[in-house]
């Protein structure tokens, strides 16, 4: 990527202190805004030149997006939270670990510190085809230069590519639908409340968006209902670097076990596919099954059944096999 | 709250930074926003400044403990104000893309990249760089800056200033740490001369020297 090191091109800054006021000013400049959190993927953007918003809304500044609420054993997390606040959490990291474990392996303490669980599960994927300005199918044009024949795809996705190979970058996101979390949404017209299974979707649904929100759209709130509060987790993610690097598989699962028996599990993994994969036929596979060995095994095969390898990362197909039986096993 | 001063240096009245929206206009002088949402709080702010023409950007940020006036773009990122509008060249741009930490500075004691945050996002937040960390009145080193001085740890020192805020941040917000804990505190600030060995001899001395004052 072309590193330019002067000014960001112009644009308009709104700085509002409501969420009404955010939504109104989101809903005014509809296609021209851009909603800005920690800006940590927002910025590489506009310096690249390759996304230029006539209007910048920074969120920084309503209170009413920050912070996390007790809802019962459920957390309400503000979209604003910053995700070293959401590691440090004491009642994320008592109930739901899983979710703590996740947000504080994203990148660098820095850009935990300003980053926030809304951008996290919001944020764009890192394919760098796309993200050095090529015109592919994401960006609105006609072809994919990530599954060309000459094309360097070790980071790309396995399963459910649709024309775009991308995969979803966020660290959170596969912890979160393993939580059975929702997100409020809220724009001009109202709130909608969307289960994070179906907030990311993948090329086949949008090729051009990673998640359900449109145009005018502001993510409010994270909320992670009590079902999972002290659950068994397993949270893995391999990267290449131990610091700073994005995932190249993550698995995120939760288990309810009783006598050595798993009696609920969650099985979700990223890195995979331009969405967190759920895998739901794992899931019932292992429900009921004893927490041995030959049940993770067998969910490590399933798990990658169907999946496809583009040229260079078909050791995905082995890392999500690996680690879908680690978190089996981890119910034992 | 934000503390605003005019022009002159003279105190004016505090605004709240949520009873107002903020539009900048990047290019233009103009006071109006044309069209767009503008709602300011019975004057406060946008009346000491708008003789100036430039009322929307004329910031006053707290840094290193001072009361800096400087015009701010809306586009303009805190390391490019630091550097280029206040003199404070002690930050430095590795990457400019949040992937190297050269441009580390605290925002309200937090270690954040310079690089990577709106200067407009900082306002009323308290800023400190490297040239804040000797004690302004006695000329003391801070236990990093004296850390370091004693353990010479870094070899072209470019890293420096941001391992420095790094280190900062960790001393000052955990009594006691570990080497794997300040490795880890420190998992965002890279040097290419590859001293990280030293590098974690002076954070733990440092840790030592803020205990033991
Ligand atoms: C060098 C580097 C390494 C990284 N490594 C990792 C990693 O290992 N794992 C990982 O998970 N992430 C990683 N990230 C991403 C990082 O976590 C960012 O914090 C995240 O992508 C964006 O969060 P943000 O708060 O900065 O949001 P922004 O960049 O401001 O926003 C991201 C996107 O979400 C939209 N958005 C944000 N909040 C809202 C909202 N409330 N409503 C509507 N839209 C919204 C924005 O419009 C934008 O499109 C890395 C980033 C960098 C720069
Ligand atoms: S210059 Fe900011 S992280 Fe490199
Ligand atoms: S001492 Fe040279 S980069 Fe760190």
């Amino acid at each position: 990527m072309a590193t330019i090191r002067d000014m960001m091109p112009a644009f308009e800054l709104f700085q509002p202190a409501t969420v009404e006021d955010a939504v109104a000013l989101l809903a005014e400049h509809g296609r021209e805004a851009w909603a800005l959190a920690g800006g940590l993927d927002s910025m590489d953007w506009f310096k690249d030149r390759i996304k230029r918003p006539r209007v910048v809304i920074d969120l920084g500044g309503i209170p009413d997006l920050t912070g996390i609420q007790e809802r019962g054993e459920g957390l309400d997390i503000g979209a604003m939270t910053s995700l070293s606040a959401v590691a440090a959490d004491e009642r994320v990291r008592s109930r739901f670990q899983l979710l703590a474990d996740a947000a504080s392996q994203v990148a660098t303490p820095q850009i935990r510190n300003q980053g926030t669980l809304g951008g996290n599960v919001s944020q764009d994927t890192r394919c760098w085809y796309y993200r050095s300005g090529w015109p592919c199918y994401r960006a609105g044009g006609n072809t994919c230069y990530a599954s060309a024949p000459q094309a360097m795809n070790r980071e790309h996705c396995i399963l459910g590519a649709s024309r775009c190979v991308a995969v979803n970058p966020s660290d959170t996101a596969p912890a979160l639908v393993a939580l059975d979390a929702t997100m409020d949404v809220r724009n001009r017209r109202g709130t909608r409340t969307v289960a994070a299974e179906d907030y990311f979707v993948g090329p086949a649904i949008d090729i051009t968006r990673m998640t359900a929100l449109k145009p005018g759209d502001l993510l409010t709130s994270i909320r992670v209902p009590a079902d999972w509060a002290g659950a068994r987790f397993y949270f893995e993610k391999v990267r290449d670097r131990g610091s700073w690097d994005f995932a190249l598989v993550t698995v995120a699962a939760a288990f309810r076990t009783a006598g050595g028996r798993i009696d609920q599990a969650r099985v979700v993994v990223n890195g995979v596919a331009a969405y967190p994969v759920r895998l739901h036929d794992v899931e019932r596979l292992v429900t009921g099954a004893p927490a041995s060995e030959e049940t993770a095994q067998a969910a490590g095969d399933l798990a990658v059944q169907g999946a496809r390898p583009l040229k260079y990362n078909g050791y995905k197909l082995a890392l999500m096999r690996n680690l879908v039986r680690r978190a089996v096993r981890s119910a034992a | 709250m934000i503390d605003e001063v005019d022009v002159n240096g003279l105190p004016t009245r505090s605004v709240s930074r949520r009873t107002f929206i903020k539009g900048v206009i990047a290019a233009g002088a103009t006071a109006s926003t044309a069209g767009t949402l503008f709602r300011a709080s019975g004057g406060g702010l946008f009346a000491a400044t708008a003789l100036q023409g430039t009322a929307e950007r004329l910031l006053t940020l707290n840094v290193n403990g001072q009361q800096r006036r400087v015009d701010v773009l809306p586009n303009e990122t805190l390391a490019m104000t630091l550097r280029y509008k206040l003199g404070l060249t002690g930050t430095k741009l590795g990457c400019d893309r949040a992937e190297c930490g050269a441009c580390t500075v605290l925002v309200d004691g937090v270690n954040h990249y310079g690089c990577s945050i709106l200067t407009h996002a900082v306002r009323g937040r308290s800023v400190t760089t490297v040239e804040g960390l000797q004690d302004p009145e006695t000329g003391a080193l801070s236990p990093v800056q004296q850390a370091v001085l004693e353990g010479g740890g870094f070899q072209c020192a470019f890293c420096a200033p941001g391992f420095l805020m790094s280190m900062t941040a960790l001393v000052t917000s955990t009594p006691s740490f570990t080497r794997d804990e300040a490795a880890s505190a420190l998992s965002g600030n890279l040097c290419r001369c590859g001293d990280y060995n030293k590098i974690l001899d002076c954070a733990m001395r440092a840790g030592e020297l803020a205990r033991s004052v």
